[in-house]
């Protein structure tokens, strides 16, 4: 009771709530904002196509990365890990001599079984070795980023394969490759956050740990998996990365921890766990490509984009921050 | 100053009319005592009988709703912490609120610093005072240690250090003798007569018969937010005491029959022991029976409850379900046994706060609303609807997060997900802890109708009138032990009290 009295007078408005979708109000501000600023290219749909490819790599770590921080935890190892991973991918790709498409399959399963191992070691140690995940993941960031800088001798490691690229450069039915694993994969963590037993105990044990253990949940689990699906999602970013350029460097996907923390605290993941939303998430993701995007457009320096985004970031956390009080 | 000459000794605080209501309710009524300089007062009542509210009052963490205190003879307001430590009334807390990383001076002196003219920290100087109190209280503690080296005793002496250093003249104790050894409280005791030596007044918070009378001067009984007495504490002994403690008229809230259940063992605890506060603890329970814990706080029965659950590791002992012996190592063998334990602490244990109450009911028994791997949302709210209609619930919406319903409400959400369980056992603790009475009533007939349909009950209680209004057979333990089992017409309270506080049924 109380709580809805804002908009109760209409009926259309009757059950909506603006603090449930203050995520959504603010897309749409966004991107009104950035027609204007943009006008007429923003619109145009190479362009608009282009901001949900350019967002596709971090969005879908994102993604992994909401339900990490609903769980109660952070992976700040993501960026290094896609590296590593896409690196090691690549040398396991060359394993199969000339345009071999059977290599090229079992490169995409290795990627994600491979990233989902490396999460599962950032699990273990939060769960099993009881490390806070903020200095485990920092900790693991700098292994794996060491360990491709050593695989590549601080440089590329190139692909043989020529029809590899297919892959993270290729077009369905109109929309880039990964745009559509973005889009498939929020759609599965969806049904997976909002549909099943896992999801609920996730939110279960980052609103309340205590309480999860005393209703018999299995806390270590729950906590654990969602590092696992964040380092398999991270390996299919680590696909679609290395093979649109069929190579990797040494010092790609520095600062993709960042923009997936963005995406999901912008979407309305609250960063002490129990609450967030991939949906908001898959907003958050976009939001930041839009306001890049618009930056560009709007003729501002490229070194002011980080500030910009910077600035984003805080007025969400506030906004959350106000909610509460 | 002139000291006010009366008949008694000279008064240094008073309380006048002392009145406070809590939304309504009111758990102060009309307290009016003296204390005397330089003695030691006992302050004595059962769980929620307003001693805790009283001394949050002198020491200005709580405002009366009516009522004044005087000091000296002259009314004082006492606005906040810092106001009565001004005034000098100091407070020992019931837990320590010392930081563990830093040294015993710096926590002696954590707002008080002494600095240097530079503005910096005199450090050389703190420690050199901080010794020399301890060193007065014949107490010498290294101030270079860290909090977290001290045991707990030591802890409390920093604590009452800290209280001392502005020259406190009133020295609040709140149970300070629940976490301490027997021979921790003989040196506590001495320290509290030197302090009254040098002038100090005391104000002894208990619920333990022997030590009051061991230690204070005079006593204070408070039960149901009422002074029932002041004694001069020789004039009394424990009995008479306990008499006052307790002793008042039920209200019919309590079914009318009493169910005893079957004469067959659905469990039986043999010898378990974890941890402090479960030693050698055996116990049975029968089919369908209302089983009561009773005794004091702290006296190990949620520990043991928490240990048949398995959420404490056992040490020792043996649990026997349905006649066959059983290991439970995790809530989660418990449930699959069909055993459910409702926490005292339903904030922090409990209820997911920011769910709502579907998705609170069917936290552990969500495996039943799958179809495939999803959740059937549907099912889930239906059955919902039935508790809430079942029991009661008074909600805008089902969709509404649990942090917006009254403290009745999420009570019983919290029971109707362990009810969802189907259990055949249940461990109900502190069930009507914080919930007004029509809610409290409810929660005993659903426990009653719990118990006729078979399922066994035990409750948890540190509410007297509720374990004698429930249950058929009581346990009663003390100082982790299990101190007696009382049956029938034995279960009064006397005979609780005099369990839970050592008078009766010794063990050694």
């Amino acid at each position: 009771m109380g709580i809805d009295i804002k908009a109760k007078t209409t009926g259309f408005f009757k059950n909506f709530r603006f603090g449930d979708h203050s995520t959504g109000m603010a897309f749409i501000l966004l991107f009104i904002l950035a027609v204007i600023v943009g006008w007429p290219n923003f619109l145009q749909p190479r362009n608009l196509i282009n901001i949900l490819r350019q967002i596709s790599y971090t969005g879908i770590i994102g993604l992994g990365m909401t339900l990490i921080i609903i769980s109660g935890g952070i992976d700040l190892s993501v960026g290094s890990m896609a590296a590593f991973t896409g690196g090691i991918t690549i040398l396991f790709l060359n394993l199969f001599p000339g345009p071999s498409h059977l290599g090229v399959a079992l490169a995409a399963i290795f990627a994600v079984i491979f990233g989902a191992l490396c999460g599962l070691f950032n699990g273990i140690l939060v769960t099993k070795g009881r490390i806070a995940p903020f200095i485990a993941t920092l900790g693991t960031m700098s292994i794996f980023r060491s360990l491709i800088q050593y695989f590549s001798g601080a440089g590329n490691i190139l692909s043989l394969n020529t029809v590899y690229p297919e892959v993270g450069a290729g077009m369905v039915l109109g929309l880039p490759v990964p745009v559509w694993a973005f889009f498939i994969i929020a759609a599965l963590l969806h049904v997976l956050l909002n549909n099943t037993r896992f999801g609920r105990y996730v939110c279960a044990v980052g609103a309340n740990e205590q309480v999860a253990r005393y209703s018999a949940v299995s806390v270590t689990i729950t906590r654990m998996i969602p590092y696992i699906i964040t380092g398999a999602t991270v390996g299919v970013t680590a696909l679609l990365w290395s093979s649109r350029l069929n190579s990797i460097n040494s010092s790609d996907c520095v600062y993709y921890e960042l923009d997936a923390i963005a995406a999901a605290v912008i979407g309305g993941t609250s960063m002490s766990g129990g609450k967030g939303t991939i949906i908001g998430t898959v907003l958050g993701a976009i939001m930041l490509g839009m306001i890049n995007n618009m930056l560009v457009l709007g003729g501002v320096s490229s070194y002011l984009q980080q500030a910009a985004k910077g600035m984003v970031i805080i007025a969400a956390v506030l906004l959350q921050y106000n909610k509460r009080n | 100053m002139t000291v006010e000459k009366t008949d008694q000794k000279s008064v240094l605080l008073e309380t006048r009319g002392i009145t406070k209501e809590f939304s309504g309710v009111r758990v102060l009524d009309d307290i009016s005592i003296s204390i005397r300089a330089g003695e030691i007062m006992g302050l004595i009542g059962e769980n929620g009988a307003g001693k805790s509210t009283l001394i949050k009052i002198i020491s200005g963490i709580y405002q009366p709703t009516a009522g004044s205190l005087q000091l000296d003879g002259k009314q004082v307001e006492v606005p906040d912490f810092i106001t009565a430590k001004r005034l000098g009334i100091a407070i020992v807390p019931q837990e320590f609120n010392l930081i563990n990383t830093l040294s015993v001076y710096e926590n002696i002196y954590l707002g008080n610093e002494i600095r240097k003219k530079s503005g910096l920290l005199d450090k050389n100087r703190m420690r050199e005072k901080a010794a020399e109190q301890l060193a007065e209280l014949k107490m010498p503690i290294d101030v270079n240690l860290l909090i977290s080296e001290l045991s707990v005793a030591e802890k409390q002496l920093v604590e009452i250090s800290k209280a001392l250093l502005l020259d406190a003249r009133i020295l609040i104790m709140d149970e300070p003798t629940t976490t301490l050894t027997g021979h921790e409280i003989v040196i506590l005791f001495t320290l509290m007569r030197n302090l009254k030596r040098k002038g100090v007044t005391l104000i002894f918070v208990s619920h333990k018969l022997q030590e009051i009378i061991a230690i204070c001067d005079r006593v204070t009984v408070l039960r149901d937010g009422s002074l029932i007495s002041v004694d001069n504490a020789a004039d009394v002994d424990e009995h008479d005491i306990a008499r006052k403690m307790i002793g008042r008229d039920f209200q019919q809230v309590f079914p009318q029959k009493k169910i005893r259940g079957t004469d067959d063992i659905i469990l039986e605890a043999e010898g378990l022991s974890s941890g402090k506060m479960v030693k050698d603890i055996s116990f049975n329970l029968r089919r369908g029976e209302i089983l009561g814990f009773a005794g004091l706080v702290g006296a190990g029965r949620t520990e043991t409850a928490e240990a048949v659950m398995g959420l404490r590791p056992l040490e020792a002992g043996k649990l026997t379900y349905n006649g066959k012996k059983v290991a439970i190592k995790n809530p989660r063998d418990a449930v699959r046994l069909g055993i459910g334990y409702l926490s005292e602490d339903r904030q922090g244990k409990g209820i997911v706060q920011n769910f709502n109450i579907p998705q609170n009911v069917s936290l552990i028994s969500l495996k039943r609303y799958l179809k495939g791997v999803l959740i059937d949302k549907r099912a889930e709210l239906e059955k919902s609807t039935q508790y809430v209609k079942k029991f009661n619930i008074a909600a805008a919406s089902q969709k509404m997060a649990l942090r917006f319903l009254s403290g009745g409400n999420q009570q019983k959400v919290y029971l109707a997900r362990w009810v969802d369980t189907d259990p055949r056992i249940l461990i109900l603790d502190e069930p009507t802890r914080g919930i007004d009475v029509n809610a409290k009533r409810e929660i005993y007939d659903f426990i009653h109708s719990l118990a006729a349909s078979g399922i066994s009950c035990i409750v948890i209680s540190s509410e007297m009138e509720e374990v004698i209004g429930l249950c058929s057979r009581v346990y009663v333990m003390r100082e982790g032990k299990v101190t007696g089992c009382l049956e029938g017409k034995q279960i009064t309270e006397e005979e609780i009290m005099f369990h839970a506080t050592g008078i009766k049924g010794q063990v050694s």
